[in-house]
């Protein structure tokens, strides 16, 4: 009897090793605490922090080199996740100058709440989606509108209660009368990253992911672009937060966005 | 309410505890009272699963029973059967989760099995088959229980490598942890409260049950 309970002992300890593992292992760093309010430095260099949805991830990266160059003394720090965690966050205070969204919902909580500065809000670029195959698929589909449910074995969406780039699909394939055929089809990602695994690994047929995030893979093509009469726009909006401390630069960044050389940047990572 | 994820899991987690109670008792006693070059390795292997995150087991099985993976695009070639997107590839995910449990139970309950027991019954000609249905396994019983047990609510709980590997169709591969994050992600306490009182319960009775259940059996074994 004690050997049995001594074996259950130690396999319920087993358990919660593989416990910990789970609830640790997908968790995303938000940086909050690597960041550090920027208080006693002098006026003329300034340290940006920008909260950006983690699809605004490369071409931000790529952007940073230049402007640092073109706008001297101004120094850029990104904390990049999703825009609900990066709400959240700003909400509880942590230091941030910049809030960058992939979601209006999330930028309007913010407005609601007074967290972003009245006026300064924008929506800086947008995004379409498109229909993805593996690159070395031979489908000859040209169009969201030649898809044939009967052929598709598996389509990898996202999951539309929880993932924006699923809202849109949902919204999309209702409005061309593919939602109900294709049921029992739809792999739902509970990311648009792991939808585009599905289709990057070969085991989807087809998926539907963001221009931007096909753009970043080597091993899918874009067989189709989405009309946007058939979802809800996909607007990225970004504001000033109100606790920021350096508003007049923060205020540049963000029209640094909308100008033709940010823009440009923008639009190299598959964004409008 | 749709009750299809209480009878999936309960099918996934009944079939992927059978194999992996035939494979971890055979390999146990395979191993348990043999020492060789490259045993500790062996094990280790045998024990990974268990310490590495649920995502990277996911993407190891994806490399391995992807349609384009190592086994996967054999089976699709020859046999035009695909594991990914099924709910075979949430018992293959359980599985390999659920193994290093009863492998590790069952180690140790032959370990601790005194060898003279299997030697008398030698002596007196029993055959190997013989020893291990009469000697070792009733002895080793109440740890292999153990295991077993474990594995069944491990392959019940299984969630992150299975997410992967049979992703989640509503309807077809939708475990009941996979409701429950779905549901919670998308704001759904109620269905996901639901889920969540029904696994507990689940669980809870049938620990109770067993815990019972041996006690009563093993009581009747040292009678004997």
């Amino acid at each position: 009897m004690k050997r049995f309970l001594l074996m259950v002992l130690f396999a319920v300890l087993s358990i919660m090793l593989v416990g910990c593992s789970d609830s640790t292992g997908p968790k995303k760093t938000d940086g909050t605490d690597q960041e550090t309010p920027v208080v006693d430095k002098p006026a003329e260099e300034v340290e940006l922090l920008i909260s950006a949805a983690a699809s605004l991830t490369d071409a931000l990266e790529d952007l940073k080199a230049t402007y640092e160059e073109e706008h001297e003394g101004v120094k850029l720090t990104y904390n990049f996740g999703s825009s609900g965690k990066l709400a959240t966050n700003i909400e509880n205070g942590a230091p941030s100058d910049v809030f960058l969204s992939a979601s209006s919902k999330d930028m309007n909580d913010m407005e609601e709440k007074g967290l972003i500065r009245d006026g300064t809000r924008k929506d800086f670029t947008s995004n379409v989606l498109v229909l993805i195959a593996h690159k070395d698929s031979n489908s000859t589909i040209d169009s969201f509108k030649a898809i044939d449910p009967e052929k598709v074995d598996h389509f990898a969406v996202g999951e539309p209660e929880s993932v924006p780039v699923g809202r849109y699909t949902k919204e999309t394939f209702e409005n061309l009368n593919l939602w109900e055929p294709l049921q029992n089809k739809l792999v739902m990602g509970s990311d648009v990253r792991q939808v585009l695994t599905h289709v990057e690994m070969g085991n989807a047929d087809l998926g539907i992911v963001y221009s931007s995030d096909a753009f970043v893979s080597d091993d899918v093509k874009v067989l189709a672009e989405s009309n946007p009469e058939w979802h809800a726009p996909i607007v990225y909006p970004g504001a000033v937060v109100e606790a920021s401390k350096h508003r007049e630069a923060a205020q540049n960044f963000l029209d640094y966005l909308t100008s033709d050389a940010g823009k440009e940047v923008l639009q190299k990572f598959g964004f409008k | 309410m749709d009750y299809s994820p209480l009878l999936l899991s309960l099918k996934v987690a009944a079939i992927s505890t059978f194999f992996v109670f035939l494979a971890g008792v055979f390999i146990a006693y395979l191993l348990a009272k043999r020492d060789f070059f490259g045993k500790s390795i062996l094990e280790a292997l045998f024990l990974l699963p268990l310490v590495l995150p649920p995502t990277v087991v996911g993407f190891g099985l994806l490399i391995l029973f992807g349609k384009k993976g190592w086994i996967g695009s054999w089976l699709v070639e020859w046999f035009d059967f695909q594991i990914v997107f099924t709910w075979i590839g949430a018992v293959i995910a359980s599985i390999v989760v659920s193994f290093p449990l009863m492998y590790q139970s069952a180690a140790a309950a032959f370990e601790s099995l005194d060898e003279r027991l299997s030697n008398a019954a030698r002596t007196m000609g029993a055959s190997e088959w013989r020893v291990f249905w009469s000697v070792v396994f009733p002895l080793a019983w109440p740890g292999l229980l153990a295991g077993l047990v474990l594995s069944f609510a491990r392959g019940l709980g299984e969630f992150g490598a299975t997410l992967m590997l049979a992703g989640y169709i509503p309807g077809k591969t939708d475990t009941i942890p996979m409701a429950i994050y779905f549901a919670v992600e998308s704001g759904q306490m109620e269905k996901a409260t639901f889920w969540v009182v029904i696994i507990i319960v689940f669980g809870f009775s049938l620990i109770l049950w067993v815990n019972w259940w041996s006690k009563r059996n093993i009581r009747r074994f040292t009678r004997s």
